[in-house]
């Protein structure tokens, strides 16, 4: 039904000799929102910046409908960038800023009597002020059009960024962790917004993010990228319930991922007990990683549960309780309503369908323990900060909605 | 602890009364009285500026070598400074070094050896003797000549003494000026911003033209401001390059001054006049580059 627009083939990049981005192989379709998560350094704007035109890849070939595109300069193609910080002119007014594109005009090449000639074509004064107008109105900036860029705030430097990229009509345009500078409540306003504005123009989105909320709250398709490579490509749903690796279940939402022994289809074994689940096509005895998402975790009374542990620490959220609790040396986060202190010995039990098994793979045993909750969290944190190289509002790492 | 801070602006402020502000008034004043010989102020004329007409020439001649400076200046400048901020921070670093290393050398001895390779047996005129050039030109100018049999055959370039002289040595001491202003703008500029202008459908040429130049233009307009002002009130280079064919502002005024030509008030007067066209000059530049921002934004 939809049509491929621009598909990478075996794309490498190295930067001094460093691998950024291995081998990859992707396709892009026709009105998607696409977006590329990864933490920091995982090749995502790499990647973003081989479509645009601004590196070419070491090798493997870039194709524009299917039309090699690898040594055409950013100025001929038909995609438009979004930069992460905006990358507004300074010298020209906000009507000017997204003229610019349409002032430029397109060199076409025409047959004037039967010689292929080039041909500058450029757009009637008329034909610019009606559509820059237009676009201000889409990015809601309506009545902008003479300040001075020095003069907006993030929020609307963003939309003149947006705007003045599509108001070329491009058939993809790409985004550079757009809302990366914004605090969080504009963040939030600003994904509707860009969503919107997305399903009205019928355009495709890249969108490149290291924040899994954003992604998953506006993605139709989601491509989890680390050390330059694809991790999994899905829409939001298959990403968050069936994360294909240790990393994408770590980087996607909050994972309790443990070691277990898969007996046969549907029986997955750890903590030495066996669980019913609803996975199969597994060699049999084949050690696996099982995850579970700690608001799918059922608390009961300890003499009703499968397993049994103690509270380590309680915080509260807001809308839930981030509950550790021991279980034999291994510590999980479980996300419920229902409070239960620390010292506490508790039962839990764990349905069919909570239970989801991953091959293993190089991130096996890297992520999901909570054994140093509070740590990890301010590295994320950190991370985040350098990330972004500058001061961030509040986050919240700590719930999923 | 605003109070305390402030404090430190004294001596500036000392600095600035006793060696500008207060000079500037014995100008003016200089400028509008008539000389008295007991030493006590004369009396108030305008007749300083009144005998000024004779000097039109010098006006013009000087204004003209020094716009023909700066546009030299800016027209070497500017790619020159471009080229150097497109490149590597190494070698930013050796051709800033490179380019600072004449101002290191007093500025006469620079100027005398300008001398010694323009002069009628300089340097210059010898490489043009040595490589034929002299003979090709006096082998055409011959044909060209009205009466062929009396052609006296040169045996150097004239250089020493003309304009070009001085314009030469205005371009070479000032540059420079011209550079540093121009080179700084362009190498803090966002590259995003070109990137962003490639990205809208902008070519090298184009990005030059809407992006990198306009927002380069506050280095270009103090560059300018930079080497004309020197330019114009300069004496030594006109002076030593001009061979006294080629007398500047700086020049006159001088004359007033030290000169056989004693005359501190004319001097005043010319200085102040000067100063008047350079400060309107330098208003008027400064305000059309705001006009032109403007102009480019509508």
């Amino acid at each position: 039904m939809s049509k491929e627009l621009i598909r990478l083939v075996n794309c490498s990049m190295a930067f001094d000799g460093e691998l950024v981005l291995d081998n990859m192989n992707l396709y892009f379709n026709d009105s998607e929102f696409l977006t590329l998560l990864g933490p920091s350094g995982c090749g995502k704007t790499t990647t973003l910046r081989i479509i645009g035109g601004f590196i070419t890849p070491t090798s493997g070939e870039v194709l524009f409908d299917g039309v090699r595109m690898n040594d055409i300069p950013p100025h001929l193609r038909q995609v438009n960038t979004v930069f992460q910080r905006y990358a507004l002119f300074p010298h020209l007014n906000v009507f000017e800023n997204v003229a610019f594109g349409l002032r430029i005009g397109r060199t076409e090449e025409k047959e004037v009597n039967g010689k292929k000639k080039k041909v500058k074509v450029r757009i009637p004064q008329d034909e610019i002020r009606q559509r820059v107008l237009e676009m201000l109105e889409v990015v809601s900036l309506k009545g902008f059009e003479n300040r001075r860029i020095t003069e907006l705030s993030g929020g609307q430097q963003q939309r003149v960024a947006i705007a003045r990229a599509l108001v070329n009509r491009p058939k993809v345009l790409l985004l550079d962790e757009p809302l990366g500078a914004l605090d969080l409540r504009l963040r939030k306003d600003m994904q509707s917004e860009l969503k919107r504005i997305q399903q009205q123009m019928g355009i495709t989105f890249i969108y490149v993010t290291h924040d899994q909320e954003e992604a998953l709250a506006m993605s139709d398709t989601i491509v989890v990228m680390d050390q330059g490579k694809i991790q999994q490509i899905g829409t939001p749903e298959d990403i968050y319930n069936e994360p294909k690796n240790a990393f994408v279940a770590d980087f996607i939402g909050e994972s309790n991922i443990l070691d277990g022994i898969m007996h046969e289809d549907y029986v997955v074994e750890f903590f030495n007990r066996k669980f019913k689940c609803l996975d199969k096509g597994f060699a049999p005895m084949e050690p696996v990683d099982v995850v579970i998402r700690p608001e799918d975790i059922d608390i009961v009374p300890m003499e009703k549960g499968q397993l049994r542990g103690t509270v380590t620490s309680v915080t509260f959220k807001g809308v839930h309780y981030d509950t550790i609790v021991d279980f034999k040396g291994f510590k999980w986060l479980i996300q419920t309503t229902d409070y239960h202190p620390v010292g506490e010995t508790i039962g839990i039990i764990l349905n069919p369908d909570d239970i989801h098994i991953m091959h293993k793979s190089q991130y096996s045993g890297m992520f999901g323990d909570y054994s140093s909750y509070s740590e990890e969290y301010e590295e994320m944190d950190d991370v985040t900060m350098l990330d972004e190289e500058e001061e961030d509002g509040p986050r919240e790492d700590g719930h999923e909605e | 602890m605003k109070n305390k801070r402030s404090l430190f602006a004294v001596p500036y402020i000392v600095w600035m009364a006793f060696l500008v502000v207060i000079p500037i008034i014995i100008m003016v004043v200089y400028a509008f009285t008539t000389g008295a010989t007991d030493g006590s102020l004369g009396a108030f004329t305008l007749d300083n500026f009144t005998s000024m007409g004779s000097y039109t020439v010098v006006f013009t001649r000087s204004f003209k070598l020094a716009l023909i400076a700066t546009a030299v200046c800016l027209l070497i400048g500017y790619p020159i400074s471009y080229m150097i901020a497109k490149e590597g921070p190494r070698f930013q670093r050796v051709a800033m070094v490179l380019i600072m290393l004449p101002m290191w050398i007093n500025f006469l001895l620079r100027t005398y050896s300008w001398m010694s390779i323009l002069e009628n047996n300089g340097l210059l005129n010898q490489i043009f003797r040595s490589i034929g050039l002299i003979d090709l030109y006096n082998s055409i100018a011959i044909h060209f000549a009205a009466d062929p049999s009396a052609y006296q055959p040169i045996t150097y370039f004239q250089m020493m003494g003309t304009s070009g002289a001085v314009v030469l040595g205005m371009v070479y001491n000032y540059l420079p000026f011209m550079i540093l202003p121009i080179y700084s703008v362009i190498v803090k500029l966002d590259h995003s911003l070109v990137e962003a202008a490639h990205d809208l459908g902008a070519n090298n040429l184009c990005v030059f033209r809407k992006v990198i130049f306009p927002l380069s233009l506050p280095g270009v307009l103090s560059g300018i401001t930079m080497v004309f002002v020197p330019s114009v009130s300069t004496f030594a280079i006109s002076r030593l390059l001009g061979g006294g064919n080629q007398m500047l502002l700086g020049d006159l005024i001088e004359l007033q001054f030290t000169g056989g030509a004693y005359n501190p008030h004319l001097g005043a007067a010319i200085a102040m006049v000067m100063m008047v066209i350079v400060v309107v000059c330098m208003w008027v530049m400064n305000h059309f580059g705001e006009g032109e921002e403007q102009a480019v934004m509508l």
